[in-house]
């Protein structure tokens, strides 16, 4: 792949990053049993989608990606507070904060 | 100079998000996760969004990093010994992860080069640009969300409630 030789400042680099950092993402979540890691893990997520968007809005000349992202951050903001939250209602009714204690909600 | 600093953040943001999913303790995953957050922070400096650099640093460090550092000190999850996965498990999750970014980096062989051409006079991601659009484009988004805060506020009190029925 001839993209990491080339080390112009281009919207490939950026690509290959946030793929990477996604992947990191995904792997984070499907590996620890750890309800924060995982919340962890969905953040990262979350910002390299935001770091993909605001290079492809650079790229584009388009302030509406640059805007997105900060909508995104606001859900993101919004939706670690409620998980927290929950996190904080299963650790007081089963003392842990695995993903075990979570095994009733299986089908 | 910007090849340089790009492949500094790039290489931070991937170091602290490693060490965020593999190190044992949430404590220094959190603090992992503030070097991977700092770092992307960089990186919009680099792509010269400054709002969204301000914002990131204000909303990433300074709200959600501190939640999660408040919530694990105060549940004293530092030293609860977290269960492992089964190792098919954890196989099965880095085969998937591994092929997902396997079919990207595939999809991007394919692809031409896309260079960004630097243009300063264009200030894109300044404040006066983004609010122009935020309050003209998307003034109805913004307004829901700030239902959403509400909801989420009211949500979250509710959750942290002790006992909700005696109160």
């Amino acid at each position: 792949m001839n993209n990491f030789l080339n080390l112009s400042n281009s919207l490939n680099n950026y690509i290959i990053l946030a793929s990477i950092l996604f992947a990191i993402g995904i792997i984070g979540v499907l590996v620890r049993k750890n309800i924060i890691i995982m919340f962890m893990s969905i953040e990262l997520m979350l910002n390299a989608i935001n770091l993909l968007m605001v290079a492809f809005s650079v790229h584009h000349g388009d302030p509406q990606g640059q805007v997105f992202v900060f909508f995104i951050m606001a859900v993101a903001a919004a939706e670690i507070t409620v998980g927290l939250a929950i996190l904080v209602m299963i650790y007081r009714n089963t003392g842990s904060v695995s993903i075990d204690a979570l095994k009733k909600l299986k089908w | 100079m910007d090849q340089i600093l790009f492949l500094i953040l790039s290489g931070l943001a991937i170091c602290g998000a490693l060490a965020v999913i593999f190190s044992k303790s949430p404590v220094y995953s959190v603090l992992a996760l503030v070097l991977t957050f700092f770092s992307i922070a960089g990186h919009y400096a680099l792509l010269n969004a400054n709002f969204l650099f301000i914002v990131h640093i204000i909303v990433y460090a300074g709200a959600i990093l501190v939640l999660f550092l408040f919530v694990i000190m105060l549940l004293n999850l530092n030293k609860e010994a977290e269960a492992k996965q089964p190792i098919l498990i954890k196989l099965a999750a880095f085969i998937s992860g591994g092929l997902f970014l396997f079919t990207l980096f595939g999809a991007l062989k394919g692809m031409d080069l896309i260079i960004t051409e630097k243009a300063p006079s264009t200030n894109i991601g300044s404040v006066e640009v983004l609010g122009q659009v935020l309050f003209n484009d998307f003034i109805l988004p913004f307004e829901i969300s700030s239902v959403l805060f509400l909801s989420a506020m009211i949500g979250a009190v509710m959750l942290g409630k002790k006992d909700l029925k005696e109160n």
